[in-house]
């Protein structure tokens, strides 16, 4: 018998159950295609009026900086204006984002627009957020060629659009529209959701900013 | 590891006389329990939340034949690989084999206790590969030759110029002369020499909080980092996890994510909460090219189904070694095991074996914190009393101690010679106490009065003061 069979058979023999059960399979069957979501807190709730109010909050409270342009064209000209006030080079990696390429980097002369994935050379990289999740201040990146996965841990510094629409209020409505647009139960390779940047409090539990991802998160909402 | 739990006791009282343990032990105690009740504080719905993460967690666990068919069936469709492991010996070869494959000289790793219980560092070096530990902490304490004194802060029996003495000692090819000083410093010097490691990587491992059936995804919640380096850049990822991490949908999850977080460090959500399903997709341009799960029983079967199941609801988030005034008192070393605090005392004997865990129960003053903390409402101090009476059935308490309860349940059991008894003791215990109301050694009880002062008794047992309070009431 494989480890496999062996171990199943185990769980069975604990549980005392056969595996053959309707009722149980029913229950396992009507759970995943459900997939109800359980209790949602009041600030998840919240109408799209006062979540970016709230995103915008905790996003702050764990050490995000926030800018919120009009259109996507103002996201180039908000992208230099940050990196000038970092004192970064005039430079960033980034995926090959329909709504990044249309936002006109090439307006911006004097910035050197890299493409494709991190090798950790890059101080700075820009991503697009297919969300956001208001109760806690926290980014929804999917990977792919779009936004490479490098890009959200490399460079130490970490630029994310997200347009306003897209900012939803809690965990479940992300999760709804991953499903929406990769099909219910499906994901990409990866799904970062992002709050804050990168620290340890591993020593003497003292937060540091900045362990092995980004040491700064700018959040650009768009709209 | 060497699991030393048999010998408790000496490593309890070792631990109380370790000036530098006892500093940094103070963390915990004011850290940890004010970061949770703030965040506690911030979510009224967070006592509601508790309750659907543990009625999710029971119904997976009595489903879970059924849910780990269904999460094998969406790994595979994705274009991982499924690995069950018995032991941890089979989790070991299974893990080597991958590495062979790819014939992998360095791996990198993410936090996991899971590889800890299973020994994989040590079984890595004695096959000639180098595991490399990128979790600051796990790095601080690889470096050291020690194993994690705390599930979600390996290093937190540490200070700042140990970690300072550690790098200098191993970092030799940086300049002798830095300043190392400040926490900032110590944190760059590790973030620049595991950079370079992320890259030479064959593969990355992995441990997981959450695998999810409607998905096939794994589930890593950190702030640094490090894993999502790990098994990004390491071209094979390795994902190992105990059964007991499945739940049924991403909506399940979210429920125990909300607990999660706010019970350990006291953040809503920790920075980088991460699913990973299956190798990197054709278009991706990064991430790995191949990926496995190792799902490891090792115990955890032979739990379901009996009065150690709800153990498994366990999300390893520290509370209740936060909030154990045991932990405070001798840090998670002493426990000899790699479990420590509450949580530890109720699982190390589950797994090892009560012969080797059986002390760690009793390692509890029963105050209830860890219980009234625990997200997922583990009932530990009703569990540490199963695992006292097993020790006793199976004669493992010491003998002073059986003799003890012996003497005592004889009184009990008749108790007019009890109360008669304790009518003349509870004078003559107040007698002992002298002026300072305090007794300084009892006889047959020096190891409890050895280390603490024992309040003198009032003199009256409680039923005398009783009737007396009834006599006054009766009479006003």
């Amino acid at each position: 018998m494989s480890a496999r069979d062996t171990i199943l058979a185990k769980v069975r023999r604990s549980l005392a159950v056969s595996g053959d059960e309707a009722a149980r399979r029913a229950a396992v069957a009507e759970r995943l295609s459900d997939a109800k979501a359980g209790v949602i807190p009041a600030r998840g709730q919240l109408p799209q009026d006062e979540r970016i109010a709230l995103f915008s909050k905790y996003a702050e409270k764990y050490g995000a900086t926030i800018a919120r342009v009009a259109s996507i064209e103002d996201l180039p000209q908000e992208v230099s204006r940050y990196l000038k006030s970092s004192n970064l080079p005039a430079s960033v990696r980034m995926g090959d984002d329909v709504l990044l390429k249309s936002a006109g980097f090439e307006r911006e002369p004097m910035l050197t627009v890299l493409s494709g994935a991190s090798d950790g050379t890059d101080l700075a990289g820009v991503s697009h957020a297919r969300g956001a999740v208001a109760e806690s201040g926290t980014l929804v990146l999917a990977s792919g060629p779009d936004n490479p996965v490098t890009i959200n841990f490399l460079p130490e510094h970490h630029i994310v659009a997200v347009r306003a629409e897209d900012i939803g209020a809690s965990l479940e409505e992300a999760f709804a529209g991953i499903a929406a647009t990769y099909g219910k139960g499906e994901m990409p390779r990866t799904v970062n959701f992002v709050t804050g940047p990168s620290r340890s409090g591993d020593i003497e539990q003292k937060i540091i900013m900045g362990a092995h991802g980004p040491r700064a998160l700018h959040i650009v909402i768009v709209g | 590891m060497q699991i030393t739990t048999p010998n408790f006791k000496e490593n309890a009282t070792r631990a109380l006389n370790d000036a530098p343990l006892q500093k940094a032990l103070k963390n915990v105690e004011i850290g940890f329990i004010a970061k949770r009740l703030a965040a506690v504080d911030a979510l009224p719905e967070f006592e509601q939340l508790r309750d659907n993460a543990r009625d999710i967690k029971n119904h997976t666990l009595a489903h879970l034949d059924l849910y780990l068919e269904e999460y094998e069936k969406k790994v595979i469709a994705s274009g991982g690989h499924v690995h069950f492991a018995e032991t941890a010996e089979d989790a070991r070869a299974i893990i080597l084999d991958i590495c062979r494959k790819r014939n992998a000289k360095t791996v990198t790793k993410g936090k996991s206790m899971i590889t800890e219980e299973i020994g994989l560092n040590d079984f890595f070096e004695k096959n000639g590969i180098t595991p490399v530990e990128t979790d600051l902490g796990e790095y601080i304490i690889q470096l050291r030759g020690e194993t994690p004194s705390h599930i979600i802060a390996p290093a937190v029996h540490l200070n700042k110029d140990q970690v300072e003495a550690d790098f200098r000692r191993v970092h030799t090819h940086l300049p002798a002369d830095r300043d190392l000083t400040e926490h900032e410093a110590l944190l760059n010097e590790a973030r620049l020499v595991l950079r370079q490691r992320y890259f030479e990587a064959d593969v990355g491992i992995t441990g997981a909080n959450f695998l999810v059936a409607e998905t096939g995804s794994s589930v890593i919640v950190t702030n640094e980092g490090n894993g999502d380096l790990t098994q990004t850049l390491g071209k094979c990822h390795v994902v190992v996890a105990s059964l007991e991490k499945l739940v049924p949908t991403l909506n399940d999850c979210s429920q125990i994510l909300r607990v999660l977080a706010r019970s350990a460090t006291g953040q809503d959500m920790s920075v980088y909460t991460t699913f990973s399903t299956g190798p990197k997709r054709a278009e991706d341009p990064d991430g790995p090219e191949e990926y496995h799960v190792v799902l490891l029983d090792n115990g955890r079967t032979a739990m379901l189904g009996t009065e150690f199941q709800e153990m498994l609801r366990c999300i390893r988030c520290g509370a209740c070694m936060n909030h154990c005034p045991v932990y405070h008192a001798v840090g998670g070393h002493a426990y000899g095991a790699v479990y420590p605090g509450p949580m530890g005392a109720v699982l190390t004997p589950s797994l090892s074996g009560i012969e080797v865990g059986g002390h760690l129960p009793n390692a509890s003053t029963f105050c209830g914190r860890c219980e009234s903390v625990c997200p997922m409402r583990i009932p530990l101090p009703k569990m540490m009393r199963h695992w006292r009476e097993r020790e006793f059935e199976k004669h493992l308490t010491p003998t002073a101690a059986r003799y003890g309860l012996k003497f005592w349940a004889f009184f009990a059991r008749r108790p007019k010679l009890y109360r008669a008894a304790v009518s003349v003791a509870m004078p003559l215990l107040s007698w002992l106490g002298g002026s300072s109301r305090r007794i300084h050694s009892l006889p047959l009880a020096d190891g409890w009065t050895k280390h603490r002062e024992m309040p003198a008794p009032e003199g009256k047992t409680f039923l005398q003061a009783w009737a007396e309070k009834q006599a006054r009431e009766a009479g006003r």
